[in-house]
């Protein structure tokens, strides 16, 4: 039976690397998706245009437009004369925010009576106009404290600190996420693609009639994707690492084993998808339409716990989930190895179900 | 009114630089007024000529014209004048019969108003009147082919190109389609047929030749049968082994190529040789020497230089298996249902080691469902399916390492190797260390596979493809052996150096369970089954079949002729019934 | 009747005909908007609301207490209290809390000295670098808020000095499924564009049915338009039903006009089906077609055309690229559509660069496209 088995995983593996078509699905479209995203996936915000209508043409008014021109997010400053400018402004997307210091903001000050500001945001981007608006609110913070002198300061005090990622690098949060994303992606396009293909090509049937068992060959099947995945997936982690720069503090022993487990669960889908489709083709969209929801529903592009609560309890079916609360924790945390198995257990059981159902329906299809 | 219709001129064509060319200096004319056969094996360069005279391909170098026109310089024009049926009948299977209809009249300019009379006369003409709105994916394969050419023929064409209209239709819708284009030919048009089946060649007025991009001969088939007139021979009344008659006399120098043919042994003989003495041949004493109608295959083979010998290096290295006359595959009571359509129903028969027995019948009529019910693809919904006495359901491990498959498609891995094929599938079947090397060594020295032994077994040769594919299901010495339409598609060489194989290990007890349409192939069988609506219904020897169907209006049937009327009485007989 | 007018007419009844029967165009067509819709409209959103934190009390006095409480009070918080700051770390690291805030021994003391030396700690998870975000901002308004309450409880009136007043136009909660979904719509559109043709026409090559089309009088643009057109009535459809369904059961406002949505989307419609047919004249086989539809028009759709993603945060090179993606200018309009109305000096020229870039997909395509078989 082992060698059986062998004589499969290293078939399949030839059959895999051999093809330049196949390597280069296998190859190409996850590195070029690993830089991409890397790069452009960010909801960071930066280099965005401020519009300054400034009215008042005292030194306060100047210091205080200085502040915010100054700021990091800000690479660009349309200046305005009248308030009837505002509205193009805004409406066309030349600005996210309009500063409005009105004629009387200095002599308010001096008066020390309250002196507000207008502060505009383009509420279509939502998330860049939260962000901004935040910045904004520590800008006058610190303008307040600088205006009442050292020692003056009426307010408290917020020591920020951001744990794991100091200056909140986008990307070390990005890359962990991909390792996930791409695994998934290689572990499902291999072993939803190799039952298909083989259907297709006719092999399938040669494979039927020869003594190996379905169990056997069902084996056969997801130990090379395992290998395959798992082999891309130190890779990413490698590149990620020394090309892009994003710490590893954590243990590489305990992302591997939770590795397996989880592209065990994944491989089972695979399959899954594999004994239902009759063509690749059918196999590729069976294989999106599983991971354009297990994607979203893995708190990549946005946090689980923003969902609404049915949704965040249909996510605990998704092993997706569990494997980037991991990936995440080992890769910036140095998570300790009970909140590893904290998250592994709950993909075992899933990687059980999926297999047995994919192992059933295999046998069942094999007529 | 030009007297050729098509003239091909110095036609070099090639798929990329770095190939051989598909066609290589072509020059040939075809005449309007007959059906021209273009004629080949698979991967000889029929579909890419095609392709050239629709101008869907241009040139490398060289000329085609089509009535006058040149196809680099007037193909919208040619485009105009041409009916066209590619491989797949070019139908939208999503579409109905008079879906299909209206779109090619609309694209070929056929107004509403002659419409009408069109449709009534292409629908009479197919005989798919009844069918007019079945979707074009739900028509049986004959059914299909007769609409591609119905489509073809929308707006009549001065050319009508056929790419293998016949292939994976059975007898007796390629014989109505022979009818119908027959009637069609008329002085002003030309009709192209390829096909890879030399005995339709041999029907075509005039047939071009192709073999590996060059054209062998063009002419009528007649001329060139006629190079092998008087040496052609079939030895009657065998009373021994016939297939050992056939190996011994490939042997004899006298003897350039021969088959099975039922009782009989047909064979060629070498220009300026004399029969080879009878007694030699060992057919026993009842034997005799009758020459016979030379045939276009003889010729082609001839052509070629002979057929292969006839001796099996496969079957020599082969432990033999007791001759005890023992059933090694039984089907008893098969019985199929797909929800409320049954596609097999009680099919029963045994076979002895050491017999070839075909599987014959039309598409859709039940023979692939058995067959795959005896390799155990299927499960039955009632009876038994028993290999070397093991059943396939109860224990299908044992049973099938047992036995031997080869697919009707090539279905070897393709982007492996040829030996790392081998040495999967030598693995799959359990050989281990040793064994498996040396097996896998004695497999590549028997089929000569050493010079294409690192490349992926997609792009080997035709040939080697077929000797892959047969040693990959040979190399655990199998007792039985199930093969799905082999030969389909494979010039005729490759089938005798094929069949030799066969009878080799056939003569070393190995039990040969074939499914075919091919009545060359059905000839080589010990006996025949012939399944028709799901149902056996009608088994026996070659010979014996064909002198059921012997009347006076057929005094001498082909196994074909055979296989048409047996389907013929069993409809008639179950009309009466009705 | 005109010859070129019954050909096209014939191939676009023929189109027609197949979209009916063939359930996975209907599917891709209707089911998959549908499905991602409710998947982007339910699943992604950036509304940060109990957000876990925990708070370390590690002052005895009342005032800590009363901060502490306005952290459980704020509704974007669902606050964990605690004495034991190592617990909270701990829940920190095992991804339990996104947030900690620390209020320091010497909090109230501090405090009633009044002269801002009062500290307060915020820890937020940046391995969660949005959420991190979200934590700072909100946790600073918090204490904010706080402050002045407690001035003003102390008689002490906090209405002077610099005030921001903010004001958010168009989408004043900034709810994101606001601006999210409009962007959904130009990834759902993109799909059906591209991949639907890329695959039809891949389909036509595979079955065979190319080859026999290729051989009769057909003209090479009557065959484009007679893929061209079937599936921009069906891009159409798919996207009104997908707005229909936006504006019923998401609640999304709806400010521009039918005529100027109409218009965007058919200029986006064209880009995409001519890159779906750019793919398909070079990739004949389903398989291929699916893959690079998916590389090439899911993919930048998602990622490169602002919709979750910020453009302006990207390096030079992809905010470059980003020009080239139809998504972009869709997203941007749609969104405008939705929130602002028909501001035609920002629509205009996105639709203008829309119809550039369909002109040039279209311009390539009959070059690459010959009636030949290759």
């Amino acid at each position: 039976m082992f060698n059986r088995i062998r004589a499969l995983i290293i078939k399949e593996l030839l059959a895999l690397l051999r093809d330049k078509k196949s390597r280069m699905v296998l190859i190409v479209p996850p590195l070029i998706q690993l830089f991409i995203f890397s790069f452009a996936a960010t909801q960071e915000v930066k280099n965005q245009t401020l519009a300054v209508l400034n009215l008042d043409h005292g030194q306060p008014a100047l210091n205080l437009e200085q502040d915010f021109t100054a700021a990091r997010t800000f690479s660009g400053v349309i200046r305005l004369q009248r308030p009837e400018e505002i509205p193009a402004v805004i409406n066309e997307q030349q600005a996210i925010a309009v500063l409005w210091i009105p004629q009387d903001f200095s002599r308010n000050l001096e008066r020390g009576q309250a002196a507000p500001v207008s502060f505009i945001l383009d509420g279509r981007k939502t998330n860049a106009a939260q962000i901004v608006q935040g910045y904004a609110v520590r800008i006058i913070n610190n303008y307040r404290d600088k205006l009442a002198g050292k020692g003056q300061q009426s307010g408290i005090n917020i020591v920020a600190r951001n744990w794991f990622n100091p200056n909140l690098d986008f990307r070390w949060y990005t890359l962990p996420s991909l390792v996930c994303i791409l695994t998934t992606v290689i572990g499902l396009i291999v072993t939803g693609l190799s039952v298909a293909r083989e259907r297709e090509m006719g092999t399938f049937e040669q494979l039927l009639v020869s003594p190996l068992h379905p169990l056997e060959i069902l084996v056969g099947k997801a130990l090379p994707a395992l290998l395959v995945a798992m082999i891309e997936g130190a890779l990413i982690v490698l590149i990620g690492v020394s090309l892009l720069q994003v710490p590893f503090n954590g243990s590489l022993p305990l992302l591997f084993a939770s590795m397996g487990v989880f592209l065990l669960a994944i491989i089972g889908v695979g399959l899954f998808v594999s004994s239902l489709s009759m063509t690749q083709q059918q196999a590729v969209l069976g294989a999106f339409m599983f991971l354009v929801p297990a994607t979203i529903l893995s708190g990549f592009a946005s946090p689980i716990e923003n969902m609404p609560h049915w949704l965040q309890t249909i996510s605990y079916a998704n092993p997706l989930r569990y494997f980037m609360t991991i990936v995440r924790g080992i890769f910036l945390k140095d998570v300790p190895a009970t909140v590893v198995w904290a998250q592994t257990w709950p993909m075992a059981i899933i990687a059980c179900v999926t297999l047995s159902i994919a192992t059933w329906l295999f046998k069942k299809r094999m007529e | 009114m030009p007297n050729e219709s098509l003239v091909i001129e110095g036609l070099t064509y090639s798929y990329g630089k770095d190939l051989p060319p598909a066609l290589s200096e072509l020059s040939a004319t075809i005449r309007p007024g007959i059906v021209t056969g273009l004629v080949g094996p698979d991967g000889a360069g029929k579909t890419t000529l095609m392709r050239l005279m629709t101008a869907l391909l241009l040139p490398s170098s060289g000329h085609l014209t089509v009535f006058g026109l040149d196809t680099r310089s007037n193909a919208s024009q040619l485009h105009e004048i041409i009916g066209y049926m590619p491989q797949k009948f070019g139908l939208y299977e999503d579409l109905s019969v008079i879906q299909n209809l209206r779109l090619y009249a609309d694209l070929r300019n056929v107004t509403t108003v002659d419409r009408k009379q069109v449709f009534a006369r292409l629908l009479d003409f197919t005989g798919l009147e009844p069918f007019q709105k079945r979707l074009a994916g739900r028509l049986s394969g004959g059914m299909k082919q007769k609409l591609g050419l119905a489509c073809a023929l929308i707006r009549k064409p001065r050319l009508l190109l056929l790419d293998e209209p016949s292939v994976g239709v059975d007898p007796v819708s390629r014989r109505e389609l022979w009818r119908m284009v027959q009637e069609l030919v008329d002085e002003e048009t030309a009709v192209i047929w390829s096909t890879a089946y030399l005995d339709e060649a041999e029907l075509c007025q005039d047939v071009l030749l192709l073999d590996n991009g060059q054209l062998m001969f063009s002419g009528p088939p007649k001329d060139l049968t006629e190079r092998v007139a008087g040496r052609c021979f079939q030895i009657q009344g065998i009373s021994n082994n016939r297939r050992q008659v056939l190996s011994t006399a490939l042997q004899q120098d006298e003897v350039q190529d021969g088959i099975v043919q039922g009782q009989n042994v047909r064979m060629v003989l070498r220009a300026g040789h004399n029969q080879p003495a009878l007694s030699v041949l060992d057919a026993g004493v009842e034997a005799r020497l009758t020459p016979v109608a030379p045939r276009f295959e003889d010729a082609y083979i001839d052509a070629l230089g002979g057929g292969p010998g006839g001796i099996s290096a496969l079957a020599t290295a082969m432990t033999p298996l007791p001759d005890d006359q023992e059933v090694t595959v039984e089907a008893d009571g098969l019985t199929k249902r797909f929800g409320n359509f049954t596609a097999a129903e009680n099919v029963s028969f045994a076979i002895r080691r050491g017999e070839i027995f075909g599987l014959l019948g039309p598409n859709g009529a039940g023979k692939s469902t058995t067959f795959k019910m005896m390799c155990g693809l299927l499960r039955p919904s009632s009876g038994t399916g028993r290999v070397v006495g093991l059943d396939l359901q109860k224990a299908p491990g044992k049973a099938r390492s047992r036995l031997g498959y080869m697919a009707q498609k090539f279905s070897l891995y393709g982007d492996l190797s040829a030996r790392q094929n081998l040495v999967f599938f030598s693995g799959v079947y359990g050989l281990t260390g040793m064994q498996q090397k040396e097996t896998v060594t004695r497999m590549i020295d028997i089929f000569g596979l050493q010079p294409h032994l690192t490349d992926s077994a997609k792009d080997l040769p035709l040939g080697f493809k077929q000797r892959l594919a047969l040693a990959c299901s040979v190399m655990h010495e199998p007792a039985v052996l199930f093969l799905d339409e082999p030969t389909s598609g494979v010039d005729p060489l490759t089938r005798r150096e094929f069949w030799t194989h066969i009878n080799g290990l056939v003569e070393h007890g190995v039990t040969v369970l074939v499914t075919t349409h091919f009545m060359d192939e059905a000839e080589y069988c010990d006996r025949i089954g012939l399944i028709y609506r799901g149902q056996m219904i009608a088994t026996g020897p070659p010979d014996e079949l064909k002198s059921r169907t012997r009347s006076p209006q057929m005094p001498d049937p082909t196994l074909e002729e055979a296989f048409i009327s047996l389907l013929q009485q069993w409809d008639a007989s179950h009309e009466e019934k009705a | 009747m005109n010859s070129h007018l019954r050909r096209t007419s014939a191939l676009i009844r023929k189109e027609f005909t197949q979209i009916r029967r063939d359930p996975s165009s209907l599917m891709i067509a209707f089911v998959l908007p549908v499905i991602l819709l409710f998947l982007y409209g339910f699943g992604v959103s950036l509304d940060a609301r109990e957000i876990k934190i925990g708070v370390a009390i590690q002052d005895p006095g009342k005032d800590a207490d009363s901060l502490a409480a306005a952290f459980l009070a704020s509704p974007y918080f669902l606050t964990h209290i605690s004495h034991n700051e190592q617990f909270l770390e701990q829940e920190l690291i095992a991804g339990r809390l996104r947030g900690l805030v620390v209020i320091p021994e010497d909090f109230s003391r501090q405090v009633e000295k009044g002269d801002g030396s009062a500290r307060v700690q915020v820890i937020a998870d940046g391995s969660e670098a949005n959420t991190a975000n979200y934590v700072q901002n909100y946790a600073q308004g918090v204490v904010n808020t706080w402050w002045a309450m407690r001035q003003r409880n102390h008689g002490v009136w906090g209405q002077h000095g610099p005030q921001l007043l903010t004001r958010i136009w168009f989408n004043p909660e900034l709810t994101s499924r606001n601006s999210l979904l409009p962007g959904a719509l130009a990834i759902i559109m993109a799909i059906i564009g591209t991949l639907l043709t890329a695959l039809v026409v891949a389909r036509e090559w595979e079955r065979g049915t190319m080859e026999a089309l290729m051989a009769t009088p057909v003209a090479i643009s009557e065959l484009i338009i007679g893929k061209l057109l079937p599936y921009f009535v069906l891009g159409m459809l798919a996207m009104l039903g997908s707005v229909a369904i936006s504006i019923a059961l998401f609640d999304l406002p709806f400010r521009g006009s039918v005529p100027a949505l109409l218009l965007s989307s058919g200029a986006f419609l064209l880009a995409a089906l001519g890159q779906g047919l750019l793919i398909s004249s070079a990739a004949k086989n389903q398989f291929i077609a699916a893959m690079f539809a998916l590389i090439t028009g899911f993919l930048p759709a998602f990622l490169l055309s602002g919709f979750i993603f910020e453009i302006a945060s990207m390096p030079p090179i992809v905010r470059a690229l980003t020009h080239i993606i139809p998504a972009r200018y869709l997203v941007t309009n749609l969104q405008t559509l939705f929130l602002v109305g028909d501001v035609w000096s920002l629509l205009l020229p996105n639709i203008g660069i829309l119809l550039l870039l369909a002109a040039v997909l279209f311009f390539l395509t009959a070059r690459k496209t010959v009636k030949r078989l290759r």
